[in-house]
């Protein structure tokens, strides 16, 4: 793997061809804030926080870090004005489904996010993917995936695999930023979860009908 | 089926089937569009070819059911050929009379041509139509003259000429220079130059590529590829085959809606007539060059006709764009080069190849060449497809072609570029219609819906329509398009609805600025334009729903109210038996009166009060005059009756 | 939920995971909606997890996991058609069905739908009732209208 030499932030920074931005920066020491950005995971460019500037000198770019590939001679900024707007305004959005969260709170306080900017909706989700993906692409298991799009979007665990998979695993669970994902298991587990013990795909279906 | 093995062969059977039918056979051909087959077109088609069976005409007369000429207004749309006489809103009962008069006696039925409203002037060819004469139809005069279904009639009118000059006579290099040097740019919506497109894809190193269709029209008010793709399939085919030469791509799809069943049947069908003749599969017309294409069909997602989405669909997944900082010509389907074209673009392609480039770039403006499909809908008097030249005026558009507003109503703004575009107010008519100058005007080109509105349409909730449909297309993968836009529609509802609060402009200010800075993908990013464009040309009718609380163009049901004028009202009983909510009072002879107790302002009394009456009235931002006394509202007839006839009355 | 028509369906489709879309398409057209036992043939034969296959089926517009009535309102709510006075159309058609916009009535017989443009504009606002089309509707006139459905 080829060198690449980037400055992030002003500091000189020497990455491997193929990294992102936010790979380079971690290593560098430099803290890009992320929701849905996982090290075993896929990067989904979804939750928008790691957004950086980019300097071309008479335009700038904003780009998401954990998509974007390192480059010879990049110039990166990870805070600026533009950069904390965003990040300010996706943190209000956020605050709105989430307000209680830790992680959450804890930026808002670093960017001047107002939890109350806008009306609260009764979801404590905020889509950032990581539990469905990880059982995915991590676990392989496929027990809990999202349905719907857009603002009706939301997790599901699918009931037969989950019975029969999730109790001796749960390495999803401390993923979740707002805990909404152990009260939606729990909630599947009690509501829809088949009844005979020995659950196997395709059981509760052929019992129903 | 001949297998066409050469380009002397495809030749020699083009000279056949145009010899067989002589230039001067009456042909009847009718529009069987899905517009006009709503109104019952194929009643029309069975009509002429029981007629032309009884009078035994049938060896001489050919009838068709074509593509969409555009006229969508005056349908069923019928043209008589080789006279070009074109009947408008042709009913079966008038088809005994049109084959007597018109095929048998050479005579024109006066009744059934166009005639201008104003002078009543007649127009009895397609080409001094108005409607038609400034337009420049280089892809859709096609439509009338072949029977959508015939791979034949498509040959007959010079289909496949272009595909064989490109395989046999210019390598594929030279193929996407003459698309370069045409300027043709996307017609899908981001005007992205197509030969630049190409050209990323000719030279990306990996052995396998892909050319791709988007027929994925998801803008609401826009059917332009529709009727290009049900019309006439195979122009879209040749483009196809000639961009998977140019680029060395043997594969390709078409991804179309499925709310477009005819076309998904069409095209199917067309790819199966070509790949009788040898125009797709291998070695094609004996060139070498192998190419076959393959059908997939939407299921129902706007957001699907973003390229990112468009492919990972291709994949079967849901169409969730992807972050992408290489392009999609070099890593697009299965991260491979893929070409992704609109069907209005890939359709020009045979037209540049044939022609050449340098006739292309005879038309339009400077940085917009050749001519563009417009649906042209809304509050217009013809309401159809046109197409222009780029650098025509919006007002010769609206007013020439359209021929203005009807019901003598007042033009407020032209909404071009569907969910992604504006609205452009009157001031701005004369602008030239182009990529660039449509975007520096606050809008932009977008797929060619041209959406006319008037006095009567209220331009926030123009706003928050865009807003609304977009947010129930959005994917749901980014923060500032899922729930940005949801905040936002909530706050133009909320306007809408009387609720409006100082700030709320601010607020939905702030809510663009990151949707455009912040989203993943183009629906999020230029979500915020029909908002940006109103309330930057119609700011005051904002202010005029916050602050106090008035729809100035009476439109936003919890802002208006209703009211009978006593003095006109003549206690039909009209109104008072279709109000859903037996909410007016009255009795015959006793004048109308709306208890608002029970009023939800659906309008119903306003629609079905007679015209001759006009009694209903609107208010909004200031309080209902209270209703007359009950003792005043008896009707004295007979004092009435002389009342109105007296002079001083009118 | 005729099993062995729904085998016959799959059947091309076997092992090619990218044709998902188009082979739910033809079970939705087959069914009128998508039966769960039908979703499991196709994951099982597809070789596509479920939670894909959910994904999908709720995503889009076109799939129902629930069977839909006997006959289709769907209004038009292009740009067009809204602005020709759509929105109380639709308004009109929830009252006199007592269903909104993606729902069944409790008898399967009326399912409503609103679609982004059919490409009648000329004919706005426009209700397409089990693929007939309807133009220039008035408020008025979508009682008459709906009437003649059983």
């Amino acid at each position: 793997m080829s060198k690449v030499h980037l400055q992030i932030d002003g500091k000189a920074v020497e990455a491997e061809e193929g990294m992102t931005v936010l790979e380079a920066a971690h290593h560098a020491g430099i803290k890009i804030p992320t929701l849905c950005f996982h090290h075993e995971l896929e990067p989904m460019g979804g939750c928008r926080l790691c957004m950086v500037e980019l300097d071309f000198g008479d335009w700038t770019r904003l780009v998401v870090s954990c998509v974007y590939l390192v480059e010879e001679g990049l110039v990166v900024r990870t805070r600026s004005e533009k950069v904390d707007k965003i990040r300010k305004g996706i943190l209000e959005l956020q605050l709105a489904h989430a307000p209680y969260s830790p992680q959450l709170n804890r930026w808002a306080e670093e960017y001047g996010a107002d939890r109350n900017r806008f009306v609260q909706d009764a979801s404590f989700c905020i889509h950032c993917g990581l539990c469905v993906r990880y059982c995915a692409e991590v676990a392989q298991k496929h027990a809990v995936g999202f349905i719907d799009r857009g603002v009706r979007k939301e997790i599901s665990f699918i009931p037969e695999i989950a019975a029969r998979e999730c109790n001796d695993c749960k390495e999803c669970f401390p993923l979740c930023p707002t805990s909404y994902l152990q009260a939606a298991f729990v909630l599947t587990e009690s509501l829809a979860f088949p009844r005979n013990g020995s659950a196997k795909a395709g059981d509760s279906a052929e019992s129903a009908s | 089926m001949p297998q066409l093995r050469s380009p002397d062969q495809l030749d020699a059977f083009r000279q056949e089937l145009s010899s067989s039918g002589d230039a001067d056979t009456p042909c009847i051909s009718v529009c069987a569009g899905t517009g006009c087959l709503a109104y019952g077109a194929d009643q029309v088609i069975r009509a002429f070819e029981a007629e032309i069976g009884k009078q035994g005409l049938a060896a001489t007369v050919n009838t068709k059911g074509t593509g969409c000429p555009g006229y969508c207004e005056k349908g069923p749309v019928v043209v008589i050929y080789p006279e070009e006489i074109c009947y408008l809103g042709v009913k079966p009962e008038d088809v005994p009379e049109i084959v007597t008069r018109t095929i048998v006696e050479k005579k024109v039925v006066a009744r059934l041509v166009y005639s201008d409203p104003d002078s009543g002037e007649q127009a009895i060819r397609e080409s001094d139509i108005p409607f038609y004469k400034h337009q420049e139809r280089f892809l859709l005069s096609s439509n009338t003259r072949i029977d959508s279904k015939s791979i034949d009639d498509y040959l007959a009118i010079g289909g496949y000429t272009a595909l064989s000059k490109a395989l046999f006579r210019m390598t594929a290099v030279e193929v996407v220079e003459e698309v370069k040097k045409s300027n043709l740019r996307g017609r899908g919506g981001g005007g992205f130059p197509a030969g630049r497109k190409w050209e990323g894809s000719r030279d990306a190193p990996e052995e396998v590529k892909y050319v791709l269709v988007n027929a994925d029209e998801g803008d609401p008010g826009a059917f332009m590829d529709r009727a290009l793709l049900e019309g006439n399939p195979h122009s879209i085919l040749e483009g196809l085959i000639i961009g998977g030469y140019a680029i060395g791509a043997h594969e390709g799809y078409v991804y179309v809606r499925q709310e477009y069943p005819l076309a998904v049947e069409n095209i199917a069908l067309a790819i199966r007539h070509a790949e009788e003749y040898g125009l797709l599969g291998e070695n094609i017309l004996g060139s070498g060059f192998d190419f076959k294409v393959m059908v997939h069909q939407g299921a129902g997602a706007f957001v699907c006709g973003e390229s990112t989405a468009l492919m990972t669909a291709l994949e079967g997944r849901a169409g969730e764009p992807r972050p992408k900082y290489v392009r999609s010509n070099v890593k697009g389907l299965w991260n491979r080069p893929s070409v992704l074209n609109n069907v209005e673009t890939w359709a020009n392609v045979p037209l540049i190849i044939n022609k050449g480039a340098d006739w292309f770039t005879g038309y339009g403006t400077e940085g917009s060449k050749g001519t563009k499909i417009f649906s042209l809908v809304g509050k217009i008097a013809n309401t159809g497809l046109v197409e222009v030249p780029m650098g025509i005026t919006l007002r010769d558009i609206v007013y020439k072609i359209g021929g203005g507003i009807p019901g003598g109503k007042k033009f407020k703004a032209v909404q071009t570029g569907g969910p992604s575009g504006g609205c452009i107010p009157e001031r701005l008519l004369d602008l030239e219609v182009g990529f660039d100058e449509l975007t520096e005007a606050g809008s932009m080109m977008g797929s060619g819906g041209m959406i006319v509105m008037d006095e009567d349409t209220c331009m926030v909730d123009v706003a928050r329509y865009f807003l609304h449909f977009l947010s129930d297309e959005s994917c749901g993968k980014c923060v500032p398009c899922r729930e940005g836009l949801r905040q936002m529609d909530r706050i133009l509802k909320n306007i809408t609805e009387g609720k409006g609060q100082d700030g709320d402009i601010e607020t939905l200010e702030d809510l663009s600025e990151l949707a455009m800075d912040a989203s993943l993908c183009a629906l999020g990013k230029s979500a915020p334009n029909p908002l940006l464009s109103t309330l930057r040309y119609f700011r005051d009718e904002y202010e005029a729903h916050i602050k106090e609380k008035r729809c100035p163009s009476l439109l936003c049901k919890d802002l208006v109210k209703y009211y009978i004028d006593p003095e006109k009202c003549s206690a039909c009983l009209i109104c008072l038996r279709k109000c859903p909510e037996g909410g007016v009072v009255g009795a015959k002879n006793m004048i109308h009166v709306i208890d608002h107790e029970k009023c939800t302002s659906c309008g119903v009394c306003f629609d079905v009060c007679p015209d001759r009456f006009d009694a209903v009235v609107k208010y909004s931002g200031e309080p209902v005059p209270p209703p007359i006394p009950e003792e005043q509202r008896m009707i004295d007839r007979k004092k009435k009756k002389d009342h109105e006839q007296s002079p001083s009355a009118n | 939920m005729d099993a062995e028509r729904i085998d016959q369906i799959i059947e091309p489709y076997q092992g090619a995971p990218d044709l998902l879309i188009q082979v739910l398409l033809a079970i939705q057209s087959e069914c009128n909606w998508l039966p769960e036992a039908a979703l499991r043939k196709t994951s099982e034969k597809l070789q596509v997890p479920m939670s894909r296959i959910l994904h999908i089926a709720t995503f889009y517009k076109a799939f129902s996991l629930v069977p839909k009535g006997r006959h289709k309102v769907h209004i038009c709510t292009g740009t067009a058609c809204h602005v020709r006075g759509a929105p109380r159309i639709l308004h009109t058609v929830q009252e006199l069905t007592g269903i909104g916009a993606g729902e069944t009535d409790l008898e399967l017989k009326f399912s409503v739908e609103t679609v982004n443009c059919i490409g009648c504009c000329a004919l706005g606002p426009v209700i397409d009732v089990d693929g007939k089309v309807h133009g220039n509707v008035s408020t008025g006139d979508t009682a008459d209208i709906l009437e003649q459905y059983k």
